[in-house]
């Protein structure tokens, strides 16, 4: 059986030796974690795409949501697949890497080169599994402003990201709204809800419930709970979904057979399709990871940091916020962008706010929507001019 | 009470609607600025460009939201009549409807949010007082269609209509002080100042008015 992840060629795994850059940080630089631990060392795997200007002013962070990674950009070191998001970022798109420094980093707790729980831990020489402290949001926001400081960076042109990455971008500004200039929350919210925190515990006891969890502990036994993480994945898929797009899509239409077996086969396409994303994903990812960043999210509460008022966590920000939502996406639905709309208005704060008509739900911020890429680089633009960086196409970036 | 005191509106285009410079000029510069129903954002681009006013808008439609926002205006996709009572008090200068209230579903409501949430509001809107109007229901028999109000009565969004002198009395109802006011006839040019109420409730196409609160 593969020691998981991405060992299929007998090549290091992405945990281990990521394809993409490292900055590691030393026992001088430990990272202050919520759960009052100091983290040392640990590693941040990035991607960068573009080149950063002389004034250091044109550099963009793309935060990646759940099961995402830094490869935004670039083909996929374990699937092959195109980046995750380049119909938004490359050569000429809103997120122009013709203009623009892109810096996209891998969480802590990730599974693709950053610290997470299949990172060997440096007091035992295993993985951590478990022993890894609870990560939270927060974690993952200093981490990468650490990042930006080893990059030389002071000041990011703007913070992009989706569902948790939006998560992120809201801590961001939160925590250091003196370094971000602009910031695009997108398909978020700024606390997770009873539901969001219900689907994720689903999906955490289908993986604990699967005998080769080893209560955490699967890469010591060199064994995978690869069952019990394609559960997790199917049941969160749905959420990613609309009702209106499932039908469209799949209907109840039948897989390969013209009736119903009897049995309990994949009959319906629906099944065979939620069955393929669960079985492609224990591939490319860790289920001790699925369950820290799945807490992150749950732990997420941004106003619990300022007396439960959303609003203080912006007052008096002077970074100009695009928040968008999709009308079809009930995982984060528009309401829960729209009181973060609120909070910044109530702040004072200068925000724009889309709600993207589109079916295509929550998963819609990685797709070809075009009202919503329209949106990404008038924003993006407008930040830009208001930087004084120099127009796209100029070559001057 | 000097009207255009200072040419604004270069940035729109001759058939731009000539209430927005009646509106631009009631606004005082680098003030705080909310246009409700912003539409393209041309008015707050004009303030803010012109005026060098802090401009934000609020727009029903998607596009002209991602219009705003391609234009680098802070501008949110929302109802007057629902999100409005999202804003604190006092959040800005100046609150503006323009060409909006008649198609509020609670215009009363509407006018009171923006006079808690701004020092002062801007509202323009077009007077159903108007001879043409009162010419077409008395004579004709029919709801009126004009240049202005191209809408058949069974499509039209405009659902609450009001005259000049209706607006006027809701003001008063409200605890407004009308600060300044300008009626504009077909061609859009304002009306001599020193006419009678009447006359403006008869002759103006379009009423815009400045209103405060009258307690602080």
């Amino acid at each position: 059986m593969n020691i998981f992840p991405f060992n299929k060629a007998g090549q290091p795994r992405e945990a281990d030796a990521p394809h993409s850059l490292v900055a590691h940080f030393g026992a001088e630089q430990p990272l202050k974690m919520d759960a009052g631990v100091l983290l040392s060392p640990f590693t941040v795997a990035y991607q960068t795409y573009g080149t950063l200007n002389a004034q250091k002013t044109n550099a963009i962070l793309i935060c990646h949501a759940l099961t995402g990674d830094q490869h935004v950009a670039n083909t996929h070191p374990v699937t092959g697949k195109p980046g995750w998001w380049e119909i938004m970022v490359g050569p000429g798109r809103p997120v122009d890497t013709n203009r623009y420094f892109v810096i996209a980093s891998n969480v802590i707790g990730g599974c693709m080169g950053t610290t997470g729980p299949s990172s060997i831990n440096p007091a035992t020489g295993r993985a951590y599994g478990l022993d890894l402290p609870v990560v939270t949001i927060k974690d993952m926001v200093r981490a990468q402003a650490m990042l930006i400081d080893h990059l030389g960076i002071d000041t990011l042109c703007c913070v992009v990201g989706g569902s948790m990455g939006g998560m992120q971008v809201l801590q961001w500004a939160a925590s250091y709204p003196e370094r971000v200039f602009a910031a695009m929350p997108i398909a978020t919210a700024a606390r997770h809800s009873s539901q969001n925190i219900a689907f994720h515990e689903v999906g955490r006891q289908a993986i604990m419930a699967d005998p080769d969890w080893c209560k955490g502990r699967y890469l010591d036994e060199n064994r995978q709970p690869t069952k019990g993480l394609a559960v997790a994945r199917m049941a969160a898929h749905i959420t990613y979904m609309s009702d209106e797009a499932l039908q469209r899509k799949f209907g109840r239409k039948l897989q390969d057979r013209i009736a119903p077996t009897f049995s309990f086969d994949a009959d319906f396409q629906i099944e065979n399709y939620l069955r393929h994303q669960g079985s492609s994903f224990v591939d490319r990812f860790d289920a001790n990871s699925y369950l820290y960043v799945t807490r992150a999210c749950d732990y997420f509460d941004l106003a619990a940091d300022y007396g439960g008022s959303l609003a203080l966590a912006f007052k008096g920000s002077k970074t100009r916020f695009c928040v968008v939502s999709f009308n079809s996406d009930w995982l984060y639905p528009t309401a829960a962008s729209r009181a973060i709309v609120h909070a910044l208005n109530a702040g004072g704060a200068s925000v724009s706010f889309v709600d993207i008509e589109t079916e295509r739900g929550h998963d819609a911020f990685l797709l070809d929507v075009p009202d919503f890429i329209a949106t990404t680089r008038g924003f993006l633009d407008a930040a830009a001019r208001a930087r004084g960086l120099p127009p796209a196409g100029n070559g001057s970036a | 009470m000097k009207l255009l005191e200072k040419p604004v509106g270069q940035n729109l285009s001759r058939a731009g609607r000539l209430d927005l410079l009646l509106v631009a000029d009631m606004v005082d510069a680098h003030s705080r600025v909310l246009d409700v129903g912003c539409g393209d954002g041309s008015l707050l681009r004009l303030l803010a460009e012109e005026r060098g006013v802090d401009a934000r808008g609020i727009e029903l439609s998607q596009k002209g939201v991602n219009d705003c926002v391609a234009k680098g205006l802070s501008v949110i996709q929302g109802d007057a009549d629902t999100d409005l009572a999202d804003y604190p008090d006092d959040a800005f200068d100046f609150v503006i409807l323009s060409q909006t209230l008649q198609a509020t579903r609670h215009p009363r409501k509407v006018l009171e949010h923006m006079l808690r949430i701004g020092r002062h509001a801007i509202v323009s809107f077009p007077n159903f007082g108007h001879w043409r109007i009162r010419f077409q229901v008395a004579i004709g028999g029919r709801m009126p269609v004009t240049d202005n109000l191209s809408f058949a009565w069974y499509d039209t969004p405009n659902i609450h209509f009001c005259t000049i002198r209706d607006f006027v009395g809701l003001a008063e109802e409200i605890g407004a002080r009308i600060e300044r006011g300008v009626a504009l006839d077909h061609f859009g040019t304002p009306l001599q100042l020193n006419m009678p109420w009447w006359v403006w409730n008869l002759l103006g196409e379009q009423g815009v008015f400045r209103l405060t609160r009258l307690k602080p």
